[in-house]
């Protein structure tokens, strides 16, 4: 079989390879060209698929079936909430947070007790988990070691301890190489993008193996799963579990962000947020891909091993093997140290970073232990290298110690409903201003102690480490207090059991005391940043929310102390450039440089030992809540201020656009006006013009002959008669515009009118020789109007008709219509007709209709438009129908209810 | 010879009345209605002077003045324009576009006579 040194050798050998990926990832980021994608981003994503998955799966899908399908269901609903996971990237990289202790601590005030808090729950809830790890590693090189090879170590010193301090040197050696200000990794992120390619290729190629090497492919495993009673039952959705299912995918949706890794690799190590959107898809399809054989090498397994003992958990070494794949195994073997490495590498960083910050740093602080160490940033990384170191030792022995009394999927959700505990802190500091730092610590300290009774202690019992009388018969013996059924809620799994309680305890707590306590001047600011956080640029407040007297030698030696000399200068130097300054020591000790000495420091050492470094070196005036708030709420004014002007001078363009358009309204009216007089000038000229002619002519001739002077004579009487007519309509038509006419109204027989006005022009229409016939009702329903007005109307029609029809042929016809509403009067003639324009300009003012019968139209031009006025002011409408060369019907109506009748009217009357 | 004046307006009286007075003063009349009928006669009767309103329907007085001035053959015709429309601008106007002389409706015979008179040389 395989040789237990090959197999070291060629652990380390590829532990090199992924050494190389990353200098390689680091010296691109040094020089500028990151190769951090979205691509990258998104596989880097997948170091949520650890050895768990890779042999888990396997072994849950064996006694589970689909079941094993929650865990990515969850973190595929998760991600589609582009929306949470843009605003926590956009508030971290605003605030230069580091870790989720970091974020939570930051939002609530820079608090050091919430970063210990969480840096704690992450630690114990965590170390289970890369035990698991190891535990996997162990498994599975226990596997390739089946025959007699296994002692091939000192009794000593075990392969798994040998694995895990590989781990941890690599580990240190490219996670901690310097500090950076934003604490990125980019060498990290690309071996891990690597990693799970490799994973991805393994568990493809033994799925690929087991499926179409040893069985006949997809359906022929299905067949035969299905054809044994025992199998044939994973193949189905148990709906007893539904609860399970719930449960599961809200767990592994809220482990997608909350795991210490997760956290890191999708927030900290964000270099675009645009990236977020290639992840949303690529990330989703990996876990598909990495999921499409999970059941099938289950069913393979149990079917290949049936009757035998097995461990379904590494179905995916021991079936290869079974054929004498080795080349194939060692590639699975290579698959799953890539899933272990992933987690541990990110998770042991992630970790170390909030234990140095959130737990080791204030201590620190507080007992002086820093002394007068003149750089201190040596400290820090050695601190960190040592928290890698106990963190994975912490995690073997827990591997030691637990043993077997777990399979791998149990631990891993036992760590998954550890980091859940960070949902309502979270969540709430993100979108509910109101959550305190009080109703946070008592959140998350309940759900914690609710995790620990519920889930860790039962499992500590299940290993035989404390007695489990507590499960079994409640604490004190008090059945309410059973750990897995609280106050008797029984009937649930041991996870949704916690979940259940653990998240009601938090999430409960978390309200009630928030709302019951009162945040300080920092955390009330920071709610506001942390909530809007969109609203508030980067730098536009911040430094205004800060105020007091510094020393910039203080703090630049603050900031070599932490960053070591090097950096800090070069920090500085970058700082002085962006704000214009020659040097940095040019520059003045205003809150600008405090904040961004504070931000550098955060990089470091964490957003609540920074707060408490800076607070030593800069005397800082206590800025009450109240102004906190003020200034805060003043860029949010200042925007409404700006958007209030927009509004104004919106409106006012627009008052002068009004302006502009009732100006040349104005300006259209005095042209008309103009026009109006210069017309009226020329009909009172025109027939002046012939009076005075004809007049000094007869004056100065008085041997004229008899029948020119008659001639003359009689043309001046017609002329004269013409300008008074004008001169009449002229008043009457201003009086009807200006509503200052008389009005007579009584009840009127229009066909009494109508005959009236006929008589009246009987004379005219014989001299022409037209035919006027007329289709009256004896009796018209009355109307109320001005007899003399509508007669007015009426003769106007008639002498218009007579005036353009031909002398001889010509033909007028007049009718009345009643309806119930009202009286229609039409007037048809066989004239020349109208055209379409023309029906609508020989309503307005001394326009006639030019193509006339006579040389020159008779008439002011003014008939019609009185006429409107009249039967308008009755209530009607006048109007003309006509289609040229077909002669024109006039038609006005008057309505039988006629409308209010005019005030004051009546007392002129008859 | 006598000297032919062409009387050009649309208001029949007015006609009359400018055709009896020219006459009168010995001068050879015709009469156009409108300003198509204006063009025509100067064509065939070959005015000295021409009496043109402004206002009519067809062809205003004005693009008749323009039409007559564009043609170099109408040299000598002398225009004197006669309007009820007493603005500034149109006086102005008529005068640019090549009348001879302008007149206001309604105007005094005496002056009109002793303007056209002046104009066409005659004592």
């Amino acid at each position: 079989m395989l040789s237990g040194w090959f197999i070291l050798l060629l652990s380390t050998a590829y532990l090199a390879v992924l050494f190389a990926v990353a200098r390689f990832g680091d010296a691109r980021a040094d020089a500028g060209k990151s190769i951090i994608s979205a691509n990258v981003y998104a596989l880097s994503l997948a170091v949520y698929c650890t050895s768990w998955t890779f042999y888990g799966s396997v072994g849950r899908a064996s006694s589970g079936g689909l079941s094993f399908l929650t865990i990515y269901i969850g973190p595929t609903l998760m991600l589609m909430m582009t929306g949470i996971i843009l605003k926590m990237i956009r508030i971290s990289k605003v605030h230069r947070i580091t870790s989720i202790a970091d974020f939570i601590a930051s939002r609530y005030g820079k608090s050091q007790l919430l970063a210990g808090l969480v840096t704690v729950i992450a630690v114990v809830g965590v170390i289970p988990y890369i035990a698991l790890q190891l535990k996997a590693i162990a498994a599975s090189l226990d596997v390739l070691l089946l025959e007699g090879e296994a002692d091939f170590l000192p009794w000593w010193l075990d392969s798994t301890f040998l694995i895990a301090a590989l781990l941890a040197v690599f580990t240190i050696l490219f996670g901690t190489r310097h500090l950076d200000a934003t604490e990125r990794h980019e060498g990290m992120v690309a071996a891990v993008a690597f990693e799970s390619v490799i994973k991805l290729l393994a568990f493809l190629a033994v799925g690929l193996f087991v499926t179409y090497g040893m069985f006949g492919g997809l359906a022929d495993v299905f067949q035969r799963a299905a054809a044994s009673p025992e199998l044939e039952r994973l193949l189905h959705l148990d709906a007893s579990r539904a609860g399970t299912w719930t449960a599961m995918i809200l767990l592994s949706g809220l482990a997608i962000i909350f795991l210490p890794r997760q956290f890191q690799i999708i927030v900290v190590e964000n270099v675009d947020e645009s990236h977020l959107k290639r992840a949303v898809w690529l990330f989703p399809l990996y876990l598909l891909l990495i999921n499409i054989f999970v059941l099938p090498l289950a069913l393979g397994g149990l079917l290949h091993f049936h009757g035998q003992a097995f461990n379904a958990d590494t179905f995916v070494l021991t079936l290869p093997l079974a054929r004498g794949a080795e080349a194939l195994a060692l590639l699975v073997f290579i698959g799953g140290l890539s899933a272990a490495t992933g987690m541990v590498i990110v998770e042991t960083i992630a970790l170390s970073t909030m234990v140095c910050n959130d737990l080791v740093m204030p201590w620190l602080l507080r007992s002086s232990g820093l002394g007068a160490s003149k750089d201190v940033s040596r400290l820090l990384i050695s601190i960190r290298r040592a928290a890698i170191a106990v963190i994975l030792l912490l995690g073997y022995i827990y591997f030691r110690a637990a043993g077997e009394a777990y399979a791998l999927v149990g631990i891993g959700l036992i760590s998954f409903a550890a980091v859940a505990q960070f949902a309502p802190a979270m969540f709430g500091g993100m979108y509910w201003k109101q959550g305190t730092r009080a109703g946070a610590v008592a959140g998350l300290s309940g759900g914690f102690v609710v995790w620990i009774y519920t889930l860790l202690l039962p499992s500590f019992a299940k290993s035989g480490w404390i007695g489990n009388g507590f499960v079994e018969d409640g604490l004190f013996g008090v059945s309410a207090l059973k750990a897995q059924a609280l106050l008797g809620l029984s009937g649930l799994d041991e996870i949704s059991h916690c979940l259940w309680w653990s998240l009601l305890t938090n999430l409960g707590l978390y309200i009630l005391v928030s709302l019951n306590s009162r945040p300080d001047a920092v955390e009330a600011g920071q709610a506001e940043r942390f909530v809007d956080v969109f609203r508030h640029s980067a730098q536009e407040t911040d430094h205004r929310t800060w105020r007091g007297r510094a020393s910039i030698d203080e703090l630049v030696s603050l900031l070599e102390r932490f960053l070591g000399v090097a950096r800090a200068r070069q920090q500085l130097m970058l700082y002085a450039r962006g704000r214009g300054a020659v040097s940095w020591q040019k520059l003045p000790a205003d809150a600008d440089f405090v904040h961004f000495a504070e931000a550098q420091l955060t990089g470091a050492i964490g957003s609540a030992s920074a707060r408490v470094m800076v607070s030593s070196v800069a005397q800082e005036e206590e800025i009450g809540l109240e102004e906190v708030l003020d200034i805060l709420d003043e860029a949010t004014q200042v925007r409404a201020y700006s958007r209030e002007l927009e509004a104004k001078s919106n409106e006012l363009e627009q008052a002068t656009a009004e302006l502009r358009a009732v100006n040349e309204r104005l300006r259209e009216l005095d042209k008309m006006k103009d026009d109006f007089i210069s017309t009226v000038t020329h009909e009172l000229r025109t027939p002046l013009t012939s009076i005075r002619a004809l007049s000094e002519m007869l004056h100065e001739d008085p041997k004229l002959e008899l029948t020119d002077r008659r001639r003359f004579l009689g043309i001046i009487v017609g002329e004269t008669e013409r300008l008074t007519r004008l001169i009449n309509q002229i008043l009457d038509m201003a009086k009807l515009e200006s509503g200052r006419a008389e009005w007579t109204s009584t009840e009127v027989d229009l066909g009494d009118v109508v005959r009236e006005s006929m008589a009246a022009l009987g004379q005219l229409f014989r001299d022409k020789n037209v035919a006027l016939t007329a289709a009256l009702p004896d009796r018209c329903p009355p109307v109320l109007a001005d007899r003399d007005r509508l007669t007015q109307v009426m003769i106007n029609l008639l002498s218009n008709a007579v005036k353009f029809v031909p002398g001889g042929s010509g033909k007028v016809h007049v009718s009345i219509h009643a309806n119930a509403q009202r009286l229609q009067v039409e007037v048809a003639d066989n004239g020349p007709g109208l055209t379409g324009e023309e029906c609508s300009v020989i309503f307005e003012k001394f326009r006639q209709g030019g193509n006339t019968m006579t040389d020159k139209p008779q008439g002011t031009g003014l008939g019609l438009p009185i006429s409107r006025q009249i039967v308008e002011y009755f209530g009607g409408n006048l109007w003309v129908e006509s289609v040229p060369g077909e002669g024109a019907n006039f038609i006005f109506t008057v309505p039988l209810t006629a409308p209010e009748e005019p005030q004051g009217d009546k007392k002129h009357g008859s | 010879m006598a000297h032919k004046i062409l009387i050009v307006d649309d208001e029949p009286n007015i006609v009359i009345s400018l055709e009896f007075l020219m006459k009168k003063e010995g001068f050879e009349v015709a009469v156009a209605n409108d300003g198509e009928e204006a063009l025509a006669k100067v064509a065939s009767f070959f005015p000295d002077l021409m009496l043109l309103d402004v206002m009519m329907p067809k062809k205003s007085g004005f693009e008749v003045c323009e039409a007559l001035r564009a043609d170099p053959a109408n040299a000598n015709l002398q225009i004197v324009m006669l309007t009820a429309k007493g603005r500034d601008t149109e006086v102005a106007k008529g005068l640019a576009i090549g009348a001879d002389a302008y007149m206001t409706k309604p105007f005094s015979t005496k002056e009109l006579v002793a303007k056209i008179k002046s104009m066409l040389g005659v004592a």
